[in-house]
């Protein structure tokens, strides 16, 4: 038997190559053209090789930077996963609170980027804030625009308030998931309350918690409108992260080179570890 | 071990029940008396799920008493009660190996290592699980996994019943097979009282002593197969067991005899209801209908040719009439006249059998 063979089908396929074309591939070889070359403007190019990704990597800012992400990063998701999964489970499992509670949970996420940074720079303002007079009303000296310590819990802070949310509905989903069948087994067979969360319902969310850190690493990691609106990345340089960091390169210095480099770079470790990880979560799945 | 008993039960899963559809148990006695082998045995939505539950504790009925022995375990949580229940649906835990996994309902009540292993043992080459032991549970086929829930079930021998929900369900039917007469095996080595609800006829003839057949919320007998099969004491019975079901028809009373569309009929009743009654129906296995020239006419609709008998569908009026006929009887062809075996035909008042 033969196959048949019909090259229009390529026709089909061209929209598909144009549109992704233009949103991801030519813009990112733009960025690749621009980290191997350096340019004094009038599109003159002068090859550098890969002399700005030694810079990159060899930098002090970008180490310091790096480790500001990584710290953030790694708060919120010890914060953000064991309280969205304590909050799923005390969420009603049915009636008419279900809606409800599922409503509150979502509002959070429905509320731009940008608006959430204002919203918590004037709720945690130390002279007009609601947040920010009441701590300082309690007798503690709080100020976020002047204390590296106050701006970093602010913005963990604010960002657990936006996306715990999402946690906490993924977890519930999986918790849902769960066939009734399961919990009258392990009444049957005497399982505490704490075998019942460690032996069935953690292992029957691997696959959402799995989904949630990943989703919750990559956006975290990659942050950048909330942290900017609130602290504009100060005092200092305290609460500049990576994408912060990036945009003062290449939009405030205009150091194109090292600025693509430093993207690349970027890019590649969100993408190496979101595969170390998932390929640790799903290497049980496959046994 | 114990003699259980059900006073009274009724249950609604509404939190305010009014109508008698409100109740998903009507009204429940029954006695299940220690170490027999029981089947419960009704279509969906009949019951027979609630029932159990309630007997586990995962439910407590809205009205009536459990008592295991003579104390009242009513408002005892299942934890306390003693009782081992397998589910439709394979359960086991993920995370943990097929040994953990039997060992799980003996560990939980603090029972020495030592025992453990010798019980999960035991029940691994009674269930022929001893070669996966070390595996992980979640690695198992659908089978596997079902034998870990059974295991589950049996591994503690302090129980006073094992109850299993449809259990088989899930498993391929030559491997349900096996299984079926491995539990049924199992039953003569432990002498445990079982429960094993099915709504699969020839799973609960094979597996117990004793089938409590349950229809919308009401047991409606209680028998042995034989007795299910030659003396139905409700027309649910009748046709819900046999392949085909009893023929139910409809009849009337006059002159103290019972008449079906015309024809006198005899049947097996002896205390006949009054000229007259409402709701009178005759019923009458296919099996003991047969060919009578004596009899009264019908027109053969279909014969079905099973390979080891025949069943014919027969019409008399308005009335369709299956019969089972050996495989190398002669069907007549002109005129053919049927009549009811009367040691067999019984006589029924408002669905339930007169005696």
């Amino acid at each position: 038997m033969s196959k048949t063979t019909n090259q229009k089908a390529w026709i089909l396929v061209v929209p598909v190559v144009v549109l992704v074309a233009f949103n991801a591939l030519i813009p990112l070889m733009t960025v690749v053209n621009y980290s191997v070359q350096e340019t004094f403007g009038n599109n003159v190019f002068f090859w550098e090789g890969v002399k700005w990704f030694e810079e990159v990597l060899n930098s002090s800012r970008f180490h310091a930077s790096f480790m500001r992400q990584l710290a953030f990063t790694g708060t919120i998701l010890l914060i953000e996963i064991p309280l969205g999964i304590a909050v799923a489970l005390s969420m009603p499992k049915k009636g008419p609170w279900v809606s409800v509670c599922l409503v509150l949970m979502a509002l959070p996420l429905l509320i731009p980027w940008n608006v959430v940074g204002a919203m918590w720079n004037i709720f945690a303002l130390p002279d007009i804030g609601l947040l920010g007079r009441m701590i300082n009303g309690l007798g503690i000296n709080y100020n976020f625009t002047q204390q590296p310590a106050a701006a970093w819990a602010t913005t963990i802070l604010m960002d657990v308030w936006h996306w715990t949310s999402l946690v906490v509905l993924l977890s519930y989903a999986g918790l849902c998931a769960i066939p009734d069948a399961y919990y009258q087994a392990a009444k049957i067979d005497g399982a505490s309350a704490w075998a019942v969360f460690w032996r069935i319902q953690l292992p029957k969310m691997k696959r959402v918690l799995t989904i949630a850190i990943l989703l919750r690493f990559m956006d975290s990691f990659m942050i950048y409108t909330e942290p900017f609106v609130l602290t504009g990345g100060g005092p200092g340089n305290t609460t500049t992260f990576l994408s912060i960091d990036l945009v003062k390169i290449a939009l405030g210095q205009f150091d194109l080179g090292p600025a693509a480099a430093m993207s690349l770079i970027y890019f590649f470790i969100v993408l190496l570890m979101c595969w170390v990880f998932y390929t640790l979560m799903m290497r049980d799945e496959e046994q | 071990m114990a003699k259980i008993t059900l006073e009274n039960i009724r249950h609604s899963y509404l939190p305010e029940p009014k109508k008698k559809e409100d109740y998903a148990l009507q009204q429940i006695d029954a006695e299940w008396s220690d170490g027999s082998a029981y089947a419960l045995l009704g279509p969906s939505g009949c019951g027979k799920t609630t029932l159990l539950n309630i007997i586990s504790g995962l439910l407590t009925p809205s009205e009536g008493r459990v008592l295991f022995d003579e104390s009242d375990v009513t408002d005892t949580p299942t934890t306390e009660r003693q009782i081992a229940q397998v589910f439709q649906f394979p359960v086991v835990y993920d995370t943990m190996t097929v040994f953990d996994n039997l060992a799980f309902p003996l560990r939980n009540r603090g029972i020495a290592e030592g025992k453990v292993k010798t019980r999960v043992n035991e029940v691994a080459k009674m269930l022929d699980l001893e070669n996966s032991l070390n595996k992980r549970a979640a690695g198992l086929t659908a089978d596997g996994k079902q034998k870990i829930s059974l295991g589950r079930g049996l591994v503690r021998e302090d129980v006073n019943v094992i109850m299993f929900d449809e259990p088989l369900t899930v498993i391929d039917p030559h491997l349900k097979w096996l299984l079926r007469s491995k539990l049924k095996e199992l039953h003569q080595q432990l002498g445990r009282t079982m429960i094993y609800v099915t709504h699969d006829q020839t799973e609960a003839l094979t597996f117990a002593d004793h089938v409590v057949v349950m229809y919308e919320g009401t047991v409606v007998q209680v028998g042995t197969p034989i007795e299910l099969f030659e003396h139905p004491a409700h027309t649910f019975v009748g046709h819900f067991i046999g392949s085909p079901g009893m023929n139910i028809l409809p009849c009337e009373m006059s002159d103290g005899v019972v008449h079906f569309a015309g024809n006198q009929v005899r049947t097996a009743s002896t205390n006949l209801p009054s000229n007259g009654s409402d709701n009178i129906e005759v019923g009458i296995r296919p099996e003991f209908v047969e060919f009578d020239d004596e009899g009264f006419p019908v027109e053969i609709i279909k014969v079905d040719d099973l390979g080891r008998h025949q069943i014919v569908l027969a019409r008399h009026d308005s009335n369709m009439i299956k019969m089972i006929v050996a495989e190398d009887a002669q069907i007549p062809s002109e005129n053919p006249c049927i009549s009811f075996s009367p040691a067999q035909t019984r006589l029924y008042k408002d669905s339930w059998v007169i005696d």
